[in-house]
């Protein structure tokens, strides 16, 4: 994206939704498409206006799993609020543990020992892998494909929840890292058992690729539909897959710095078309990257505590003070910002979900494309409901 | 990254008359912030979107903050002039002006105000974050802000659900509905003197306090025309 070309567009009104006229024949039909339909991953709703096959208006409604977490974790312990994190993007719960104990390490200034960082990491690495590899399945699903592709991203998910289960006692609710290191040390015959899993996963990408990247009907529903602007893009705050497939490099693994992501090689995908086909793309070659950092961080894993020695667990009470920390999620930029004032619950917890976020571009990519299409459309974004509604 | 001294002295610079107010952050992340003044806040955060230094292109988060009326007690040391009888000299009484120090609790309240907070980075620059901040008048009957959504179009959802849930009206936003809760919801669940609505109804087993308000809740409300229980008894 050059800075000239933003420059130009930026007349009134250039990041709204394009407004898209009926022809004229036939009447409009609204469909409020959810909150039950199978394609919207959950209890999700789009109010749909249609001439004929073509989307004239689109509306997402939201807050049918709503439960007001952020006001729950203000009544709550710092601590007593990191199981619940798990519930917020319930494909990841590592990286959301990840992501408020990061927010909570730079509200109180700890450390955390360098082979906590490494667990993080390794578990981190796996989640991304597996919600790529289950969100790709989801999309081929809503082609129509009706199970292969989902079973054999299926497959590849159940060794690494199995390696969560034995790791931190469960499958999708993991509630495993602390705020200044991790809950329980990786054992010898876990780390294994990973390394197994992880020699695994080069092959079932290829597989994965072979079966779907130059197969016919996903490259024609794909190629060219629901195309983002990097500018719109950078402007609305998409973040993760979504961003970079429309050719904007940030990644905040490399632009944070955080954990010790400096320590290992890994490159960062990028699109060109910014459409649904290099959304799937970017997401299988993170795949790959992913598992180049598994691999170093599995051969560089240094002996040493996981927990920082001066971490406090009872009566943890930060000085008063805010602290906004990020890490670059599955889904996209995962937040949290936290106010202290020096009680033990927190006074402002705030959730900044990539799924809700990445939704506000919704609209713009599906009007004037095929109702069809939507539900692609809607399937490359990758959302959770769990975390948008929260 | 410019320090957020800086980037206040280059909004001053860029935009005159901005009333730009650094807010210092104790903890330890120091990430310290800038309040904006909502009458300036639209041309402070185009100039911060668009100068070609900072190039803050990139809103990641908004959120909503309740700091409601706080009653601060504090203890300040006096100094007064008191009259006090002494000995004088040559044996009488002589009242004489003495200075005595007194320690005296003062109260004062703090009026309370609604905050939404923004959290800004450069993808272009790959800078960040500074958090930008602005202030209601109070909690009650001004609760409006200017809309940062026509800059940031990221801010179209969060304003939304800072709407929703706190209560913030957003001047110059294009769609402010309610985001998370159901059109028709009168309260705002975030604030911090939020009540919880009564419980009775999800009690399957109501007793003592509850069953009262039942009872209380179902003589104040009248059956509803064509409602199911009519239904049933008309056959």
């Amino acid at each position: 994206m050059s800075v000239a070309e933003s420059k130009t567009e930026k007349v009134a009104g250039w990041n709204r939704p394009p407004v898209i006229e009926p022809d004229g024949e036939g009447e409009l039909l609204e469909v409020a498409m959810g909150p039950h339909h199978p394609s919207t991953h959950g209890v999700f709703r789009m109010d749909v206006a249609l001439d004929g096959e073509r989307v004239i208006r689109l509306k997402p409604v939201f807050g049918y799993l709503h439960r007001n977490h952020e006001k729950i974790a203000e009544g709550a312990a710092y601590l007593a609020s990191m199981p619940y994190t798990d519930r917020l993007d319930y494909f990841c719960s590592l990286t959301n543990n990840w992501a408020y104990a990061l927010a909570v390490e730079k509200l109180t200034g700890q450390e955390v020992p360098e082979r906590a960082e490494y667990i993080r990491v390794i578990l981190a690495e796996l989640t991304r892998v597996q919600n790529h590899a289950a969100s790709i399945g989801f999309l081929i699903q809503e082609m129509g494909a009706s199970g292969t592709p989902l079973m054999y991203a299926f497959r590849e998910r159940e060794k690494i929840l199995d390696l969560f289960e034995s790791l931190t006692g469960s499958r999708m609710m993991c509630n495993y890292m602390r705020f200044g290191g991790c809950r329980v040390d990786v054992s010898a015959p876990w780390l294994d058992a990973t390394r197994k899993v992880v020699a695994g996963l080069p092959q079932f990408v290829d597989e994965f690729e072979a079966l779907l990247s130059t197969n016919e009907i996903l490259m024609a529903r794909c190629q060219g539909v629901g195309v983002l602007r990097p500018e719109l893009a950078v402007n609305a705050g998409v973040s993760g897959p979504m961003l970079r497939a429309s050719g904007v490099n940030y990644d905040i693994r490399k632009v944070d710095h955080y954990g010790i992501y400096d320590r290992f090689q890994f490159r960062v995908p990028l699109g060109d078309h910014g459409d649904i086909y290099d959304r799937y793309m970017v997401r299988v070659l993170e795949m790959r990257e992913s598992i180049k950092i598994l691999e170093q961080a599995l051969r560089d894993l240094p002996a040493g505590p996981i927990m920082d020695a001066k971490a406090k667990i009872r009566g943890f009470r930060p000085k008063p003070g805010e602290a906004y920390g990020r890490i670059e999620a599955p889904k996209g930029e995962l937040g949290f910002y936290l106010i202290s004032d020096g009680g033990p619950n927190p006074y402002r917890y705030r959730v900044r979900p990539p799924s809700l976020i990445n939704l506000t571009v919704l609209e713009d990519m599906s009007l004037g494309q095929n109702v069809a299409d939507v539900v692609l459309i809607f399937g490359s974004v990758d959302i959770v409901l769990g975390e948008v509604d929260r | 990254m410019k320090t957020v001294e800086e980037i206040k002295a280059a909004i001053e610079a860029g935009v005159p008359g901005a009333g730009v107010e650094f807010v210092s952050n104790p903890s330890p992340s120091a990430q310290h912030s800038l309040r904006l003044a909502p009458a300036t806040a639209l041309a402070v955060a185009t100039f911060l979107r668009d100068d070609a230094e900072l190039a803050f292109d990139f809103l990641s988060n908004v959120s909503g903050v309740d700091w409601p009326e706080k009653e601060i007690s504090e203890k300040v040391k006096v100094t007064r002039t008191v009259t006090k009888t002494v000995d004088g000299s040559d044996g009488q009484k002589v009242e004489q002006p003495v200075e005595e120090t007194v320690e005296e609790t003062r109260k004062h309240t703090q009026p309370g105000c609604l905050e939404a907070v923004y959290h800004l980075y450069s993808v272009a620059k790959k800078h960040g974050p500074l958090v930008i901040r602005m202030r209601t008048a109070n909690r009650t009957d001004h609760t409006d802000l200017p809309s940062l959504t026509p800059i940031w179009r990221a801010a179209e959802f969060q304003e939304r659900e800072v709407f929703d849930l706190y209560g913030i009206i957003f001047t110059g936003h294009p769609d402010l509905r309610r985001l998370l809760m159901w059109e028709g919801f009168k309260d705002y669940p975030m604030r911090r003197d939020y009540v919880e609505p009564d419980d009775f109804e999800y009690e399957p087993t109501a007793h003592d306090e509850v069953l009262k308000r039942a009872q209380e809740h179902k003589s104040s409300e009248q059956p509803a025309e064509g409602s199911r229980d009519q239904g049933m008894t008309t056959g």
